[in-house]
Formats: structure tokens, sequence, C-alpha cells
């Protein structure tokens, strides 16, 4: 690519900024659903990480419908088929996590970490 | 005290990130490729007969590993609808909605139900497939639900679908035992043309399997949201 900064310098650092943002989210806020927002900034950022791996400049998505594209011309499918469960996981753990608030709300009457007894640090 | 040890470990993390791409920031890295994604880039359009790559590791290559991540999408809804069974109704009524939001959300629902199907038949010849497609769906279901109130929904034709999709998957792979190669999930259908929406053998069966327990788990999770209120 022209210049210094290439795509795929562009994407890791995005990738670790997203997790970085996330883990702080989780860290620093005590409202239980900013803390489930942190977790899927830092999801998202892990995806954005796992297809930048399997990035090369210039070559487009590997599917065969078009006849003219060679093999040569494709980025590899293998990190993109991952990133597919991750996905699928990372929804399974958030939509999890909030039916639990609900149900720690239902019981405690509030989301604030700090003031539900038995999960101070 | 907090904010000084979540910076103590954001230090951490940024110095475990920093190793761990460091060998890709180098440009000329990010080039070469891996030699699996290069084998299954040269053989997976002769072998299992689908033009999209990605759906042929995700059905065939790694079908297993898709059993495993179905299996998890299931305990989460599971989870869900044990979590939302008792919870007593706190929230205030939903406002009722508009006329003009009500009957545009019954025009959507069937377009975006046709774009589901048309998403999930295509999964082996375009981007997309049973997730993508299952989740379209679901969000039918979901835009019909925020806006009408008088929705009936039975609880037990979603149970039903669900249970006789994941079994069908199980059922498709225990048949690959008893082909030619003796192997759990294997192609043994004809391949036919192509780059035709009916070739590749058992992946399309096995994406429109996904996409019917996809959508009819992240339904019936949405109605359990639905109903606790």
């Amino acid at each position: 690519m022209n210049g210094i900064i290439s795509i795929s310098m562009v994407l890791n650092v995005a990738s670790t900024g997203l997790v970085l943002i996330g883990l702080y989210i989780v860290f620093t806020q005590k409202n239980l659903i900013k803390m489930v927002i942190g977790l899927g900034l830092a999801d998202t950022g892990v995806n954005v990480l796992l297809v930048s791996t399997g990035y090369i400049n210039g070559n487009t998505a590997p599917v065969f419908s078009d006849t003219s594209l060679k093999v040569s011309q494709m980025v590899d499918p293998v990190p993109q088929a991952l990133v597919l469960t991750s996905i699928v996981i990372g929804f399974g753990v958030s939509a999890l996590a909030l039916a639990l608030i609900i149900r720690l709300f239902e019981k405690t009457g509030t989301l604030d970490t700090s003031k539900i007894r038995g999960l101070k640090w | 005290m907090r904010k000084l040890v979540s910076i103590v470990l954001l230090a951490g993390f940024i110095f475990y990130f920093a190793t761990l791409t460091g060998g890709l920031m180098i440009p000329s890295a990010s080039n070469e490729r891996n030699s699996v994604g290069l084998d299954i880039l040269s053989r997976s359009a002769d072998e299992t007969g689908s033009a999209n790559a990605v759906t042929s590791v995700v059905v065939l290559y790694r079908g297993f590993d898709t059993l495993g991540e179905v299996t998890v999408l299931f305990l989460a809804a599971l989870g869900i609808s044990v979590f939302m069974k008792g919870t007593v109704g706190q929230r205030k009524k939903v406002l009722d909605q508009s006329f003009i939001l009500k009957t545009g959300s019954r025009l959507l629902f069937p377009l975006m139900f046709l774009f589901g199907i048309y998403i999930i038949a295509h999964g082996h010849l375009t981007p997309g497939g049973g997730f993508p497609g299952g989740v379209i769906i679901a969000t039918g279901f979901f835009v019909i639900l925020l806006t009408s109130e008088s929705v009936e929904f039975s609880k037990n034709l979603m149970s039903v679908l669900e249970g006789l999709a994941g079994l069908s998957f199980i059922v498709l792979g225990l048949v690959g035992l008893f082909g030619p190669d003796n192997s759990f999930l294997q192609n043994f259908l004809p391949l036919g043309d192509f780059n035709t929406v009916f070739s590749a053998g058992i992946i399309p069966i096995i994406y429109a399997v996904v996409g019917i327990k996809v959508a009819a788990e992240l339904s019936s999770v949405v109605f359990a949201m639905k109903e606790s209120k």
C-alpha cells in the first residue's frame, strides 16, 4: 500500500484500542449494563484482530462465484470462519449476562455494583 | 485504588498485546500466506462444490466445531428462558404504538422473512448462511413484537422446530458414517453444478437446518424477554 501506514497496521491498532477501551470500561464502571457494553467492545476488538491476521493487502473475499478470480487474489478463509464462531459465542455471552442482570435487578433493585452486598472489591 | 489497579492491569494487557501483534506490525509479515488457508483455497471448490470457501470451512472442514457452536447458542437460549421464567412484572406497560408504526412493521415482516430465507439458501454461493439468515428472521419477529401488543405466539412450535433442526444436523452427520469415507459430517450427496443454488451436496441442507435453529432460538429469546415484563 502507499505511504507508511498499511491497512493491517491500522487494523492492529484499532483492535488493540477496542480491547483496551472495553477492558477499561469493565474495570472502572460500576453500572452492570455498562460493563456488558465494555465486554462487547473487547469482543469486537478480538474479532477485528482475528480477521486482520488473515488479511492480505489488496485481495478480495474467498468466494469463487466470480470465475475470473484466482486463488492468489483471495484472503485466508480460516480466520473468517473462526470469527463467525466467535461472534455467535459473543452474542450468547452478552445475552446470558443481560438475563442475569435482569434477575439481579429484580432481587436487589439496583444496577450499581458498589451497592450490591457481596460484590465489593 | 480501583483506578490504580485497573491502570496497572491495562498496562499489563498493553504489553501482552504489543508482543502478540508485534510480528503482525511488520508490513511484509502480514503478506505471507498461511499454508492451511492456501491449501483450503486451492482444494475447497473441487472437494466440497461450494463457491464460498468460508462456508466450506464452517460447514465441512470444521463442521464438528459448528455443531458445538450451535450447542453453545442453544445453552445460552436455555439459560435465558430459565432465568426469565419466574420474573415478576415490574416494568411499566409499553405505550400503544401508532397506526403507522404497526402497519409499517406488518409490511416489513414478510420482506425480512423472505430476505432471511434468501441469505440462508445462498450461503454456499455468496457471503451469508445459516447464522446471519437466522438472525435476520429473528429480527423480523422482534420488529413485530416491539410494535404489536396482541401477537399470539406458540412457544411449543418454536421448541419443536429448534429440537428437530438440531436433531437433523446430528442425523445428517451420522449418515456420513455409512458413506464411502466412514466419517462424521461427510458430504455424501452429489455435488451438482458448481455455482448454482442446488449444488455442494449437504452444505445447503445443513445451513438451512442451522438457519431454522438460530431463528427459532433467537425468537424464543426475544419472546422470553417480552413475556417477563
